[in-house]
């Protein structure tokens, strides 16, 4: 029973002990291993990295598992585990032109310097649940495909322009104004967000924010809730790239790692203003792992914060809302509270009770005096 | 465990409700008539609409081609070819000419569509005046009593601000005097191709799941004013591939330094006319 007097402790551990075996499933089946799903469920992966804000393949592997696919459990735990990891530093910032491709894309030209380069995507194959796959005796992938490992990290070397970057020769589009990496990057995990919020804070609530809601208020910027014409996929990489660092004992810079990262340049036409001559604008999306889906809805979103955070600008819905869309933009925040309302409430309801009983009754009386004849 | 899908995917109940749909909106033409889109195994906004009707209206002894952006080769038009020949084993061509349905994306073939001929359009938002008024219960109003005044505040506001319209594609269209339509984002250039055509035109939004239809030889005229007419986009060189002067062109970035070069977008009529069939 959810609701004892007494006896919660031992409620707990019940339900916990249920919670292991529910997990478990039935012993005839092999328990899944992290390994697997790092390897075999590397997009599931990728989210819980991307939304747990931290580059972490295995512990991001074994919170889905304790969590039972869970995504946003998982996330929860990846978050709580962060929490406690010592920052040792600042890496230096990343240039993804040196990025080691594995997947690149434009909407904007037919062929690009570089070029097309489709790589691993669910774009082109068609929804058709494959039933047989469990009986299918797997065929090893070296025999189907002469490809390179992608977690061999050694792809491409090739580096490739950014489409943006030829737009801007172009004098097409505004030239970056690079606004050099200081050292001191403001952080949201260790500051609250503060209203205005600049753009790397806005950059850095979009990155771990939760998937669903940047794709659902992106979808609604597409469909007129504030965006007045189609944007533009100017480019879209999937790849690895190497994180420098230099310690301070060192003092030169060595690489800590490489990571994968998905980037993408949204891009909408701007017709002019009195400071400005037309051309195109763009939004910006950077996140963890292969996030296509959400990459592209920051960027979208970037765009539209952008725009509203001109004074002259008017908001007129959410999604040009920088308020609305990043305070109910993280997952851990929204799903805790949201089921927070599972948690006893018998108090608050109890003052709710009185005072309602109270209202009704003079109602009652109102009604009843109303309804007397007048004499 | 295993599945039989259907011919063309679709249940037979589902295409015969897409058909009736269809039915309603050549009867209307430029209104757009809500269906009960289906879910489809390609992903909404990469033709799921289409895809819907192409599989409504396919039958065995038809020959479909699919174009995106023109050409016939590029990924999407592949994948829905291979969906219809994988689960509907039809004949698909690349020429025009031969092509009983055309599903297209954001085209329409250079070649003159003949009597007879099905095109296929696949809409992402089917409303015109969605950018303008985007809740779907005022617009339906709005088409109801024909006020289509704040679409031709717009374009006088773009008149004001640029000296002309300042759309490029999706370029809205009034239908036989009647209902203002998205030709769906077809290029303006497109847009004239529409009027008078002898084959029938459907138009079919999955996502949004409306269907809308020009019938053949039906009126469609491109938006303008008296003293600001309609116009069309031009290149000041040719297709540097057939020489085309009068086809529409992609512009190509062929080096680091921004090099450009100008080709057709629709493949096949360039294939045809390099090889010396014109």
């Amino acid at each position: 029973m959810y609701v004892a007097v007494k006896g919660g402790e031992k409620a707990v551990k019940q339900s916990r002990r249920l919670v292991a075996k529910m997990r478990r499933g039935p012993e005839t089946v092999p328990p899944i291993r992290t390994n697997q799903i790092e390897h075999q469920m590397g997009l599931g992966v990728d989210r819980v990295m991307a939304e747990g804000s931290l580059y972490d393949n295995k512990a991001a592997a074994t919170a889905l598992k304790q969590a039972q696919g869970d995504t946003m459990e998982a996330i929860f735990l990846v978050r709580a585990f962060r929490t406690t990891l010592k920052r040792f530093g600042t890496s230096a910032p990343i240039d993804t032109q040196d990025m080691q491709i594995i997947r690149r894309i434009s909407g904007i030209y037919k062929d690009i310097p570089g070029g097309q380069v489709l790589g691993p995507t669910y774009d082109y194959t068609h929804r058709l649940i494959d039933f047989d796959s469990d009986e299918k005796k797997e065929t090893p992938l070296k025999n189907q495909v002469p490809t390179v490992d992608s977690t061999e990290q050694d792809i491409s070397p090739q580096q490739m322009t950014r489409v943006i970057d030829i737009l801007r020769q172009q004098g097409l589009m505004d030239t970056a104004s690079p606004t050099t990496p200081h050292k001191n990057v403001e952080d949201l995990t260790r500051e609250p967000l503060k209203l205005p919020a600049s753009r790397s804070i806005r950059l850095q609530n979009l990155a771990r924010g939760d998937e669903g809601f940047l794709l659902g208020s992106a979808y609604s910027l597409q469909r007129g809730f504030g965006l007045d014409r189609h944007p533009f996929l100017g480019e879209l990489r999937v790849g690895y790239i190497a994180v420098k660092y230099t310690p301070p004992e060192l003092g030169f810079e060595i690489i800590i790692g490489k990571i994968k990262l998905t980037e993408c340049f949204m891009i909408n036409r701007f017709d002019g203003s009195e400071n400005k001559p037309p051309g195109f604008e763009n939004g910006y999306g950077l996140v963890f792992g292969q996030s296509e889906r959400k990459a592209m809805s920051m960027a979208l979103l970037d765009k539209s914060l952008q725009n509203s955070s001109n004074s002259d600008s008017k908001t007129k819905y959410p999604a040009q809302d920088q308020e609305f869309i990043l305070s109910h933009s993280d997952n851990v925040e929204s799903s805790g509270f949201v089921q927070h309302l599972k948690l006893p409430h018998y108090v608050d309801f109890q003052s709710e009770l009185v005072f309602i009983r109270n209202l009704k009754k003079e109602h009652d009386k109102k009604k009843e005096t109303c309804l007397e004849p007048s004499i | 465990m295993s599945h039989q899908y259907n011919f063309a995917y679709l249940d037979e109940q589902s295409k015969k409700m897409i058909r009736r749909t269809m039915l309603k909106a050549i009867a209307i033409p430029g209104f757009q008539v809500p269906f009960g889109g289906r879910e489809m195994p390609l992903p909404y906004g990469w033709g799921t609409g289409g895809i819907q009707l192409t599989a409504a209206i396919l039958g065995k002894e038809d020959t479909l081609k699919v174009i995106d952006q023109g050409s016939d080769d590029t990924v999407n038009a592949i994948s829905i070819k291979k969906f219809f020949k994988t689960t509907a084993d039809i004949e698909v061509t690349e020429s025009t000419e031969n092509a009983t349905i055309i599903q297209t994306r954001h085209r329409i073939p250079e070649t003159p569509l003949k009597k007879g001929q099905i095109m296929v359009f696949q809409v992402p938002i089917p409303e015109p005046l969605q950018f303008i008024e985007p809740r779907r219960r005022e617009t339906a109003k709005m088409h109801a009593y024909q006020e289509y005044g704040a679409m031709y505040v717009k374009l006088y506001e773009d008149i004001a601000t640029y000296g002309r319209i300042a759309t490029a594609f999706d370029y809205p269209v009034q239908v036989n005097q009647r209902y203002i339509m998205s030709p769906s984002p077809i290029p303006k250039y497109d847009n004239p191709k529409l009027n008078q055509s002898p084959a029938i035109h459907f138009f079919g939004a999955g996502r949004e799941k409306r269907i809308y239809a020009v019938p053949p030889f039906t009126d469609v005229k491109s938006l303008d004013f008296e003293d600001y007419s309609f116009e069309l986009e031009s290149w000041n060189e040719p297709c540097s591939i057939c020489g085309s002067t009068t086809s529409f062109l992609d512009e190509i970035i062929t080096d680091d330094e921004g090099t450009r070069l100008f080709i057709c977008s629709d493949t096949e009529y360039c294939q045809k006319r390099s090889q010396g069939g014109e």
